[in-house]
């Protein structure tokens, strides 16, 4: 009989010693490291410094603008604004470290832009970009005003920067839009490439602050608000009852080329889910290849064939589209709405099925029972 | 069973050191638990901080009680305290289920089956004479001191525990458990990490092992535990079966709860040698309880006879109880009606994900929801793919709309549910305004169907 005793508080010892363990010690012994060198390395690190690379280009051409007014100039000015406008659809995502502690995608790419406010700071010529209240002021939609939305032809715009009593002030704020996004940029690559990339691949726990867990949310969060929401449902009326709003389109000025944003960032979020090299077909480490690790199958097929048949079935919808999105809201929503719907399908499929699979919460909470 | 058998079944008698031992180690394992779950801030976390509590149907009136909670745990924790002590126990015993009953009825978000179980034990408790020896209460009263006690007190708690096993085992055997190893084949790879065995959580004939010797184990063990031959074989596999699943998921105390309440089963000698080892400890002497009486119960006085179908009857519901799941159509695991206190543990890997919408009456003007806004995270999570959750945060959505402006808001919900590796499927039907359909035990027509079948129990 002395012995069952003794088992019993041997059992009760060991079963205390495993108790409320961190949730983050359990693992799959997928290599999250791997996952982690290969998003930083090959996709969110090459892909802000090629975001960079084309920031630098804009500020060469505002400078060469503002230097010398005219049409050639403006031209090809806003071709390095398109170019950074795509660029940034593939950083988008990457709200993490020090893109997330500046606010980087709320003070990059808010639309539709508060253009009153943007008339207000030129005039007083008084303004602080860093305050919570002027992030609808400024970055890409705020630069898409000042270049394709102050008239309705070029030679007027042109006029603000040369013959406009305010001229000096319109010249000075596309200077201040854009080194405030070299500012940021600069900011994010520095950080990357001293310490936060060994932070971030150290970080290989499943823990709610680990960078995988992060990683997630902020992708997912990005597909639902940014995409899904901001470039369809939105301009779709899908939250205001069918009430449609052409002009909250990306990009509304320049207006041609919203479809084309919405199809590189609909790539771009193809690309990170299968862990795509920048500039290249290779796949590396990925949520698919993850997937696919912990044989996530899905009514006899692989969720990650799952996930990548859906982005064809919305890539399909989006091919469709006119190059402008605000002409197509008003020319037949029904498109847009069924473009939501397939984009709300992946939703589902990341938010659910694969953050399922993963293991990832929004909070940890102890399930203590069954 | 003619009248005869059964009152010869109901005056036999063992010792009462049986009935002390459970009391003491029932009362002192509640006592931890409370004791973990405070200072967990638990309290604060499910209790205190949420500004919605999920309450169960019917018992609407119970509420959080703010600050007051702390107290309400206290005097739980406290209760238990003098179970274990055997001090004033009728009271203590009533105490502590009434407390902590509120306190699980206060929010179903936290349901456990285990919870479950700890009130249907200690309601049980209330009517046994489980401080007739080794407590104060015999200490202070010969009244109350007894040597004996009826059996029937102690096979009692040994058919709740087989109960609890058998039910649960019963469970297992559906084609998803035994056919698909789910939801094991999705929750055993996230602890590859555990030493020695981890690597083999990957391994398909791993999990459905797992899957197979984990039914035959629960329904087996009340037998094993009844039988004297092979009752030792069954605690050692108590013992392992349990610590498995506490370093596999976090369960917290319902392994320890579960290992305890088995030694039950075994015979009065070894409690004695139990509750003698401690006096010793605690340099009790065991005179002070010695009494040569039996506790007998007069079957021939009404309020016995009562007290005894009315326990008789406990049982019955609680053998019956589990069952209701077959008066409801569709797939029991998808709707969940019926799948609260059926010793249904561990068999879902069920996930949701709602998006609200309230729309004006009048001015057909449609808003979205953020739930975060109202629920907890733990309780979002809960809520997603639970219809009777989702139901009452509709009614709480549309009150508060209703209280900030909104004309009859009308509520209707994009729901998905992902159940054992199925893909995620529309849950509920979009079109419904929810806030127009009513809790009861009826049939939710507005759940979609599963349009899949899960075979067996």
């Amino acid at each position: 009989m002395k012995k069952f005793l003794f088992l019993t508080i041997i059992a009760v010892f060991l079963s205390s010693c495993s108790d409320d363990s961190d949730s983050s010690s359990s693992g799959d012994n997928y290599d999250r490291s791997g996952m982690l060198t290969n998003w930083a390395d090959n996709i969110i690190i090459p892909r802000f410094v090629d975001y960079q690379s084309k920031v630098g280009l804009l500020k060469n051409g505002v400078a060469t603008f503002t230097t010398t007014p005219n049409q050639a100039n403006l031209d090809n000015l806003r071709i390095t604004w398109i170019n950074v406008s795509k660029s940034y659809q593939y950083v988008n995502a990457f709200n993490i470290g020090k893109a997330e502690d500046i606010n980087f995608t709320r003070c990059t790419n808010i639309y539709p832009v508060n253009t009153s406010g943007i008339q207000a700071n030129i005039a007083s010529g008084n303004y602080d970009f860093s305050l919570l209240s002027q992030y609808d002021k400024q970055g890409l939609s705020a630069l898409d005003y000042m270049l394709n939305g102050l008239a309705l032809n070029d030679s007027e715009i042109i006029g603000f920067y040369t013959t406009n009593a305010n001229a000096v002030n319109y010249n000075k704020y596309l200077v201040d839009l854009t080194s405030r996004l070299k500012t940021n940029v600069d900011a994010i690559v520095n950080d990357w490439n001293s310490s936060y990339r060994a932070t971030f691949i150290a970080s290989n726990g499943s823990a709610v602050s680990s960078s995988v867990n992060k990683m997630v949310n902020s992708f997912v969060k990005y597909f639902e608000k940014d995409l899904r929401a901001g470039k369809i449902g939105i301009p779709a009326g899908i939250y205001s009852n069918g009430a449609l709003y052409p002009e909250k389109v990306e990009a509304y000025y320049k207006n041609d080329i919203s479809k084309m944003l919405l199809n590189e960032a609909v790539n771009g979020a193809q690309d990170f889910f299968n862990g795509k090299h920048f500039n290249s077909t290779t796949e590396g480490m990925s949520l698919k290849s993850y997937l696919d690790f912990l044989n996530t199958v899905r009514n006899g097929q692989n969720l990650s064939t799952i996930i990548n048949n859906q982005f064809i079935a919305i890539e399909a919808v989006n091919n469709t589209f006119n190059t402008s999105l605000s002409y197509q809201v008003n020319s037949d929503n029904s498109v847009m709405i069924s473009s939501f719907d397939q984009l709300q399908q992946n939703v589902v499929y990341f938010k659910l099925d694969m953050m399922q699979a993963l293991n990832i919460t929004v909070d940890y909470v102890d399930a203590d029972g069954d | 069973m003619n009248k005869k058998t059964l009152h010869t079944y109901l005056n036999k008698n063992i010792q009462a050191s049986t009935l002390a031992f459970f009391r003491l180690a029932f009362g002192l394992m509640m006592l931890f638990s409370i004791v973990r779950f405070v200072s967990f801030g638990w309290v604060d976390k499910f209790y205190i901080q949420p500004k919605f509590h999920f309450t169960y149907y019917g018992f609407d009136w119970v509420k959080t009680l703010g600050n007051v909670t702390y107290l309400l745990f206290f005097i739980c924790g406290l209760a238990a305290f003098m179970v274990a002590i055997g001090y004033k126990y009728k009271i203590a015993i009533s105490t502590f289920f009434l407390t902590f009953t509120y306190i699980e009825l206060m929010d179903k978000t936290t349901y456990l089956n285990h919870y479950y179980f700890i009130s249907v034990v200690s309601f049980l408790l209330i009517f046994l004479p489980a401080n007739a020896t080794f407590s104060v209460d015999a200490y202070k009263n010969k009244k109350l001191r007894f040597k004996e006690v009826p059996k029937w007190t102690v096979d009692v708690l040994k058919l709740v525990l087989a109960i609890v096993y058998f039910y649960a085992g019963l469970a297992k055997l559906n084609s998803d458990w035994l056919l698909e190893a789910m939801p094991l084949k999705i929750w055993l790879p996230n602890q590859s990490n555990v030493p020695i065995i981890g690597n083999l959580f990957h391994e398909t004939w791993v999990q459905y092992s797992f899957c197979w010797f984990g039914a035959l184990y629960d329904l087996a063990i009340p037998f094993l535990l009844f039988n004297k031959r092979t009752r030792n074989f069954a605690f050692f596999l108590v013992v392992v079966f349990h610590i498995l699943t506490k370093v596999l998921f976090p369960i917290g105390v319902f392994p320890y709860v579960m290992i305890i309440s088995t030694l039950v089963f075994f015979d009065a000698s070894f409690h004695e040698k139990v509750l003698q080892f401690i006096s010793k400890i605690f340099k009790i002497k065991t005179t002070i309880f010695s009494a040569s009486k039996a506790y007998r119960l007069n079957l021939a006085s009404k309020k016995n006879a009562f007290k005894i179908s009315f326990l008789a009857f406990f049982m019955v519901f609680q053998l019956l109880f589990p069952f209701r799941y077959l008066l409801y159509p569709n797939e029991l695991f998808w709707t969940e009606e019926g799948f609260r206190f059926s010793w249904r543990v561990m068999l879902m890997e069920k996930a949701g994900y709602t998006q609200f919408y309230i729309t004006d009456s009048k001015t057909n003007q449609k808003i979205f929801v953020d739930n975060a806004n109202f629920l907890t995270p733990f309780q979002e999570k809960q809520m997603s793919f639970q219809p009777d959750f989702i139901l009452q945060y509709a009614h709480f959505l549309h009150n508060h709309y209703k209280e900030i402006g909104y004309n009859d808001p009308k509520v209707t919900v994009d729901s998905f549910v992902a159940l054992n590796g199925r893909l995620s499927k529309r849950y509920i039907d979009p079109k419904v305004d929810l806030a127009k359909e009513y809790e009861s035990l009826q049939h939710k027509t507005w759940i979609l169907p599963f349009n899949d079948e899960i075979k067996g129990f």
